[in-house]
């Protein structure tokens, strides 16, 4: 009865190969980059930054490992049970690196957060494989799918709910997005950007593989439903991001908001599916994949740069920097290459998928009839608007990060990072580079995976011209070629050159700042992040909901020394949903206590009735 | 090749006809306030001028500095390059649609903030903030309009939207969506003002102050075609014509007048709303764009419904 031992271990069809893939991109970069994060020469002695014990070196390479093995795990793996213990293994590593700087406070915390998290998320997915188990009597894959089809459509709806929460907690969608602006920043950089961009991966992988190959989408609420969610990802991510002034968390939570935008695509996708229309949901899930490798490049490369930062200053409070384009200009120009991709800038990878994302939805506009056609305008305009304030958080966080002066002496004394860093940064930013000038051929290549997960036909989807020029739909006169644009950028750029040397041979005097003749500009005149994102912080007040603190310093009652200022951001689901949660929790643990007073007569009564209520439950059912 | 002849006559057509349009509306501006004001062939003189000087760069800034105008100007030209002036829809534009044209244009923006932090002044750190808010706001309501506009032609290409016939209510509202917008884009009053160096009021100029001689040229020559490109598609949406066809001199010269014709009304329709309204507080454009986008919604329904 019980047929728990797997037919296959391991499946390596084009989803598991793809998802293989993109976690080697990422995973080879940030090892060769670990090696000179870890080097000592990279640590000007100071204990913040990071310095770590010969055993503990050892120990972050066996975990580094451990983590990549059980990710390629993950995805490879042809049976629930095995996928269910590879999970685990994947969470429990991730944990012990995100707590790997265990001098620091802030790391026990934020993995505690993660630990909980992550594994209510795996108790529903048990939840959801268990009532899969029901029906197909195996953890096979494939004999799950087949057992999926005469499950009836209810039961259908609780599975996917249960998936859906399980892998939603893994990818940080919100509002169960909590753990992750506290866990990845926390981790070594190559760590975070292994988390960032390939862990939370493997949740979407989950949906992809569970929900649309397993299950079956047979209801349009579900693609809808996810849409919903996705879009409230991507904005709430986003807006916290520009609130951020530390340069890792606020990375995290542009990841929140990329899973959405993924997420955007795999939900139309199933949309489309539940509507039965095939080249549509081929596309949207193309758009999705497209957008899920790109954001392993940008988010990882990101991250590599900011751990460059950070190795190199000691702090991740961007508010404390400035002017590192001048001490460290490879790093500058990497996390340039990154912000670019990251603010769907042409002709880089983010702008092909963000502009396909865009492209699925006005298609599916044109196609479907009636309120739905609004609804997904709406949602394209939403996903316009994240991609506006994406922008906007990136030249924040590169323009204080790196440009004008430092403000500083940490920044002022920074230095360029070792080649092992330099050259694990350089590998991400000339991908970013190759998969936005290539996209006709990765669209191919995606077309034919998504044809095999979805069971679509794709032999006669066209999707691009002469293998540089993408073509959304056949006929509809949509181009868009990546490579193209870049030429022709190039050339205008060329052409300006050459008129701004034409047109005068005079070198440019080299002077001070416009200081409206009164004082020499320093840093202290300098826009902060925290002046920045002010007018956005009261554009979206009614969500934010920010306070501030000022307090006056008096030497006596008639003068007043100094003031304090301080403003702050109401973190809105801590408060009003976590905490008021982790109280309910903690109130009932409290009243359960009284059935433990610790006498042995008790406890033997509870094991009879426990016994007895069993046995009849038994009889029952 | 006959493409690429067509995309340099179009461009120097853009870079030709794009400062009359800030002259001509500073002249009308001029003449409503019953002022004599200055030429309307004014912006012309001031680039001249510009490309003359000399130029000074801050200690401060780095390469970012250095190489925005030309980032800007080129990613303005590309963008220009994807309207259907001169290209007939019967020649294919691979380049990008109209979607394209938000993120290519969003290219020069982002380094024009940056440019405007680099130097580590306030007033280019407050006008790069300011614009990075208020072009944030501004992408889904052009991408609502471009919503609207292309459920009829089925299409975001940008020749086909012309091509079609006209759904007036919905072209109209989506026209008035995108006025608003434009006068966002494109600094007008009542979100920014092209004519004042006052720090409070001020959002492009802030961000370009530091920028002189040459590198202002360009930078200046990029807005005034950024201005065309918005003009140019709110005649397109609002008065949709469709290309000549045929190379019939009258039609062509009744073409050009028309042409011209129509950016000349948007322009007068830009003057008089900067005479008539006052500049609002950088916070009450949330509000401005806020409408915006509720008529883009309404175009979008209206669109729907097929009027």
């Amino acid at each position: 009865m019980l047929n728990l031992f797997p037919k296959q271990f391991f499946l390596f069809d084009p989803l598991a190969l793809f998802f293989l893939a993109v976690i080697f991109i990422v995973s080879l970069p940030s090892a060769i980059y670990a090696i000179g994060y870890f080097s000592p020469k990279a640590n000007p002695p100071a204990a913040e930054r990071g310095e770590y014990s010969p055993g503990k070196i050892t120990l972050s390479w066996f975990l580094l490992v451990i983590f990549i093995l059980s990710m390629a795990a993950v995805v490879t793996a042809a049976n629930a049970l095995i996928f269910l213990i590879v999970w685990e293994i994947m969470s429990l590593v991730s944990y012990f690196l995100v707590v790997f700087d265990t001098t620091h406070e802030k790391s026990i915390r934020a993995g505690a957060i993660y630990i909980i998290m992550t594994h209510i998320g795996t108790a529903f997915l048990i939840a959801a494989f268990m009532m899969m188990y029901r029906h197909a009597h195996t953890f096979d894959f494939f004999a799950l799918k087949n057992a999926c089809q005469s499950i009836p459509p209810q039961i259908k709806n609780l599975i996917f709910l249960l998936l859906l929460v399980g892998f939603g907690t893994k990818a940080g969608i919100v509002p169960l997005h909590i753990w992750l602006p506290y866990a990845h920043p926390q981790a070594p950089s190559h760590i975070s950007s292994i988390m960032s961009g390939v862990m939370i991966k493997t949740a979407i992988y989950g949906i992809i593989r569970f929900v649309i190959f397993v299950l079956g989408v047979n209801s349009s609420w579900w693609g809808i439903l996810i849409l919903i969610l996705a879009l409230i990802s991507c904005l709430v991510g986003v807006i916290y991001a520009l609130m951020e002034h530390d340069l890792k968390r606020l990375l995290a939570y542009h990841s929140v908001e990329n899973i959405g935008i993924i997420l955007l695509g795999v939900g139309l996708s199933m949309f489309f599916i539940s509507l039965n229309l095939p080249y549509l949901a081929v596309f949207s899930l193309i758009a999705g994949l497209y957008h899920l490798v790109n954001h392993a490049i940008f988010k990882g490369l990101l991250f590599l740069c900011a751990g460059s930062v950070y190795k190199a200053t000691g702090t991740r409070d961007i508010e404390k920097l400035g002017g590192l384009i001048k001490k460290m200009p490879q790093t500058a120009l990497y996390f340039l290459i990154g912000a670019m991709a990251i603010s769907a800038l042409p002709p880089l990878n983010g702008f092909v998928s963000e502009w396909l994302t865009l492209q699925a939805f006005f298609l599916g506009a044109f196609k479907v009839t009636g309120g739905v056609k609004l609804f997904l305008g709406v949602c394209a305009s939403l996903l316009a608007l994240t991609g506006g304030l994406a922008a906007a958080c990136f030249v924040k966080a590169f323009g204080i990060t790196f440009l004008a002066l430092p403000r500083s002496n940490h920044a002022k004394a920074a230095q360029e990072v070792p080649l092992a860093m330099r050259a694990g940064m350089f590998f991400l930013a000339l991908l970013t580079v190759i998969f936005g000038l290539s996209a006709a051929l990765i669209m191919k290549l995606l077309a034919r995976i998504t044809g095999s997960v979805t069971g679509i036909d794709i032999s006669n989807m066209g999707f691009s011209l002469n293998n540089f020029i993408l073509q959304p739909q056949a006929g509809k006169g949509i181009y868009l070629s990546p490579a193209l644009l870049a030429l022709v950028l190039i050339a205008l750029g060329i052409a300006g050159f050459a008129v701004y040397r034409l047109t005068g041979r005079k070198k440019a005097v080299i002077f001070n700042t416009w200081d409206c003749g009164y004082y020499k500009v320093d840093a202290r005149n300098e826009y902060t992040a925290t002046a920045f994102s002010k007018p956005l912080r009261i554009a979206f007040s009614f969500f934010l909901l920010p306070y501030r603190k000022t307090q006056k310093i008096r030497e006596s009652f008639y003068h007043v020394k100094s003031f304090t200022y301080e403003t702050h951001t109401t973190p809105v689901f801590r408060k009003y949903a976590y905490e008021p949660l982790v109280g309910l929790v903690m109130r009932a643990a409290k009243f359960m206590r009284r059935i433990q007073p610790g006498s042995i007569h008790l406890y033997l009564l509870y094991i009879f009735v426990t016994v007895l209520l069993l046995i009849i439950f038994m009889n029952k059912f | 090749m006959n493409k690429i002849f067509f995309i340099l006559i179009q461009l120097v057509f853009f870079i030709a006809v794009a400062p009359l349009l800030s002259g001509l509306i500073s002249k009308i501006k001029n003449s409503l306030r019953m002022r004599k004001g200055q030429s309307i062939l004014q912006p012309y003189y001031n680039l001249a001028k510009l490309f003359s000087k000399g130029e000074v760069v801050s200690a401060t800034a780095s390469w970012v500095f250095r190489i925005t105008p030309f980032i800007v100007i080129a990613s303005t030209l590309c963008a220009a390059s994807l309207i259907p002036v001169f290209i007939f829809p019967a020649s294919l534009n691979y380049l990008g649609d109209f979607l394209a044209l938000i993120f290519i244009l969003a290219l020069g923006r982002f380094f024009l903030a940056l440019a405007g932090l680099d130097t580590g002044s306030s007033f280019g750190g407050m006008g790069s903030s300011r614009e990075m808010f208020i072009s944030s706001l501004v992408e889904p309501v052009l991408c609502l309009v471009i919503f609207s506009v292309s459920l009829r032609s089925g299409s975001t290409s940008l020749a086909a939207f012309s091509a079609v016939g006209a759904a007036p209510v919905t072209f109209i509202i989506a026209g008035a969506a995108l006025f608003l917008i434009t006068l966002a884009e494109t600094s007008r009053i009542p979100v920014d003002n092209q004519e004042t160096h006052l720090e409070l009021t001020m959002v492009h100029e802030a961000m370009i102050l530091e920028y002189s001689g040459r590198s202002l040229a360009l930078i200046e020559m990029a807005s005034y075609v950024k201005q065309m490109i918005f003009f140019l598609l709110i005649a397109q949406i609002v008065f949709p014509v469709s290309l000549p066809v045929s190379v019939n001199p009258l039609q062509v010269i009744f073409w050009a007048i028309w042409f011209l014709a129509r950016l000349a009304i948007v322009a007068i329709s830009v003057a008089v709303v900067e005479v008539s309204v006052a500049k609002m507080r950088l916070f009450r454009v949330a509000d401005f764009l806020g409408f915006a986008f509720v008529l883009g919604i309404i175009a979008g329904i209206c669109a729907i419904l097929g009027v």
